[in-house]
C-alpha cells in the first residue's frame, strides 16, 4: 500500500471497492492493526487520537472491531459464549442481547444459541454468526472485510439491513465489498486500487467510475485507463 | 436389585469431595435407581447394581477387579456411574476391568478418576471389553488431577466389538496436571460395526502424554473414527500414534489429531493407516501448531487479551 489516504466520519458507512488484490484487505487489517500488517509509514488516528502504535485489544477497547471475509472456526466454542465476548466490550451481556443479535442476522436463538462455532454450521452461517458478535460488541467502527461473501443473494439485503442496523445504534462502518448493492447503502465510496486510494464520494459515481473508467491489465490488478 | 454401603467414613466425605473436583455429582451415587460404584484406591466405599446389570467387585491388594455385565436385551436408561480415586499422596491403583454388553444390550458408563493430592501415584487400568452382536456401549471418562504433577495413569484396554455393535469412548483429562498419560487402546472391529475413539488432554509443565489408538476393521462395513486433541504448554511433551487398519470390504476409518502447542513444549502425531483390502478405505488428517492466529485476533478484536483469548480458544478445543 502507498499513499493511502482515507477518512470515516462519524456514524457514516463508508465502503471501500476495487479490483481483487488492490489492498482492500490489507487495509482492513491495517486499521485493526493485525500481526504482521504495521504499516512502514504513515499514522492511523481514530476519534482524534494516534492508534498506529496500539495493540488489537487496545484497538477494540477504544471500540474498533473487524469481521473477517472468512471467519475462523472456533472449535468446540459455544455460539452464546462467542456472542458474549463482543457483548462483555459493550457491558451488555444478556439473554436479550445474544437473540437480538441473532435475529439481526436472520438466525433463531433457538435453533443456534447453543450450538458450537465450528463444525455445526456452514461459512455461511458461521460469516452470519461473526456479525452477530458485531452487533453484540456495539463498536463505534466496524470494519467489515467482505461481509457479503459466503452469505447468498437473497439475504444480502439482511446484510444491508444489519449495516444500516450498526449505524443507527451509533457505529460507524468501514465495508469493503464487490457487491453494488452495499455500496450504494452506504453514505460514501472509496476505489481502491493497487494500494491507492484513487477517488472517494457518492457511492454511485464512485461505481460508475470503477465500471467504467477502470480496465483490466496485465498488472497484479488493474490500473485506471491512461495511467 | 442389590446396594452395599461399605463404608461411610471420612473417606467416603474426601471422595466425594475429590468426586466433585473432577466434575462429578456425588448424588447419583445414593440414587437407587442408578447402577454406581465408588472405589478408593482398592476399598469398596460403595456399589449399586440396578436391573439388567450384574456387577461384580473384588478388592485386590492394590486395587480392585471388577466384572460388569449388561444383560442380553436390556437397555439401561440411567447411565452407570463410576468413581475411582486415591486420596493418600503415594502409592499403586490397579484396576482390573472385564465389561460384557451383551447382545442387543444398550449402557452408557460415566466414570470419574480423582487424584487430587497424588505426588507419587500410579494408577493402572487393563480393561478387556466385549460388545456383542448390536449391542451399544458409551463410555466416558473424566480425570481431575491435582497440581503437583506426580500421577502416572497407565490405561490399557482390548476391545473386542463384535456384529453390529457400537462403541463409543472418551478420555478427557483437562484439569490439574497430568504427570504422565500412558494410553494404549487396541479394538478389533467386527462387521458392521462401529467404533469412537476420543481424547482431550491439556498438559504443562513437564507432562508427559502418549496416546496410542489401534482399530483394526476386520469386520464388512465396520466404521471408525479416531479423535484426539492435545494442548500443551511449557515443557510438556506428547505423542500420539493413531493406528487404523482396513481389512474388510466396505470398512471405513478415519484418524484425526489436532495438537496445540505453547512455549517450549514438543509435539508428534504418528497416524498410521494400513488397508489390505481394496474395498476399504482410511483417510487420516493430523495438524500440530500454535493456536490459530485468526481465531486470537478475532477474540482481541473483541476486547480480549491475547492470553485470554487463547485460554478460551483451547478450552473449547477440549471441552
Amino acid at each position: 500500500m502507498r499513499g493511502v489516504n482515507l477518512e470515516v466520519a462519524d456514524g457514516e458507512i463508508h465502503s471501500v471497492i476495487g479490483p481483487n488484490g488492490a489492498g482492500k484487505s490489507t487495509l482492513a487489517y491495517l486499521l485493526m492493526g493485525l500481526e504482521g500488517y504495521e504499516p512502514e509509514e504513515g499514522e492511523i488516528y481514530f476519534n482524534g487520537e494516534l492508534i498506529t502504535p496500539l495493540s488489537i485489544t487496545e484497538r477494540a477497547k477504544r471500540g474498533i472491531t473487524l469481521g473477517w471475509q472468512e471467519p475462523a472456526r472456533f472449535e468446540g466454542l459455544k455460539v452464546r459464549d462467542y456472542l458474549s465476548i463482543g457483548a462483555r466490550q459493550a457491558n451488555n451481556v444478556s439473554e436479550e442481547t445474544f437473540c437480538h443479535a441473532l435475529e439481526m442476522v436472520n438466525m433463531s436463538p433457538e435453533l443456534y444459541l447453543d450450538r458450537e462455532v465450528s463444525e455445526a454450521l456452514s461459512g455461511g452461517e458461521r460469516k452470519r454468526i461473526e456479525l452477530a458478535s458485531i452487533i453484540t460488541m456495539e463498536p463505534r467502527l466496524a470494519i467489515l472485510d467482505e461481509p457479503d461473501s459466503g452469505i447468498d443473494v437473497l439475504s444480502l439485503k439482511e446484510v444491508i439491513t444489519m449495516i444500516q442496523h450498526l449505524k443507527n445504534k451509533g457505529s460507524s462502518v468501514l465495508v469493503i465489498t464487490h457487491r453494488e448493492e452495499i455500496a450504494a447503502s452506504s453514505d460514501r465510496a472509496s476505489l481502491m486500487c493497487d494500494g491507492i486510494i484513487v477517488k472517494t464520494g457518492d457511492p454511485l459515481e464512485i461505481s460508475n467510475f470503477f465500471k467504467d473508467e477502470c480496465k483490466p491489465c496485465d498488472m497484479k490488478a488493474y490500473t485506471l485507463k491512461g495511467e | 436389585m442389590d446396594v452395599i454401603q461399605l463404608d461411610v467414613s471420612d473417606e467416603s466425605e474426601a471422595m466425594k469431595g475429590a468426586l466433585e473436583l473432577a466434575g462429578g455429582d456425588a448424588s447419583v451415587f445414593k440414587m437407587p435407581h442408578v447402577s454406581s460404584l465408588v472405589v478408593s484406591g482398592n476399598r469398596i466405599l460403595s456399589a449399586n447394581q440396578t436391573v439388567g446389570i450384574v456387577l461384580e467387585i473384588k478388592s485386590t491388594e492394590y486395587g480392585v477387579d471388577i466384572e460388569l455385565t449388561i444383560k442380553k436385551g436390556y437397555k439401561i436408561p440411567d447411565p452407570v456411574h463410576l468413581c475411582f480415586g486415591f486420596l493418600p499422596k503415594e502409592g499403586l491403583q490397579q484396576i482390573n476391568v472385564s465389561m460384557i454388553a451383551e447382545e442387543d444390550s444398550s449402557v452408557q458408563l460415566v466414570a470419574h478418576c480423582t487424584f487430587p493430592n497424588s505426588e507419587r501415584v500410579i494408577h493402572k487400568m487393563d480393561a478387556n471389553i466385549v460388545i456383542h452382536k448390536n449391542a451399544f456401549l458409551k463410555y466416558d471418562e473424566t480425570h481431575f488431577h491435582g497440581e503437583m504433577g506426580g500421577v502416572e495413569v497407565i490405561p490399557k484396554a482390548k476391545i473386542d466389538i463384535r456384529e453390529g455393535g457400537r462403541y463409543f469412548t472418551g478420555l478427557t483429562l483437562i484439569s490439574g496436571r497430568v504427570g504422565l498419560l500412558d494410553l494404549d487402546y487396541d479394538v478389533e472391529a467386527g462387521k458392521d460395526s462401529v467404533c469412537e475413539l476420543s481424547t482431550k488432554v491439556h498438559g504443562k509443565d513437564t507432562d508427559t502424554i502418549k496416546i496410542k489408538e489401534k482399530v483394526s476393521l476386520i469386520g464388512e462395513n465396520a466404521r471408525s473414527v479416531t479423535k484426539s486433541r492435545v494442548a500443551i504448554a511449557d515443557n510438556a511433551v506428547a505423542e500420539f500414534t493413531g493406528i487404523t487398519e482396513g481389512h474388510a470390504p466396505h470398512a471405513f476409518g478415519h484418524v484425526d489429531c489436532v495438537e496445540v502447542i505453547q512455549g517450549n513444549a514438543v509435539a508428534c502425531a504418528i497416524p498410521i493407516v494400513r488397508v489390505d483390502n481394496p474395498l476399504a478405505k482410511v483417510t487420516h488428517e493430523a495438524a500440530i501448531g500454535s493456536v490459530d492466529k485468526k481465531e486470537v485476533e478475532t477474540l482481541m478484536a473483541r476486547g480480549l487479551e491475547e492470553g485470554e483469548a487463547v485460554d478460551i480458544i483451547v478450552k473449547g478445543m477440549l471441552l
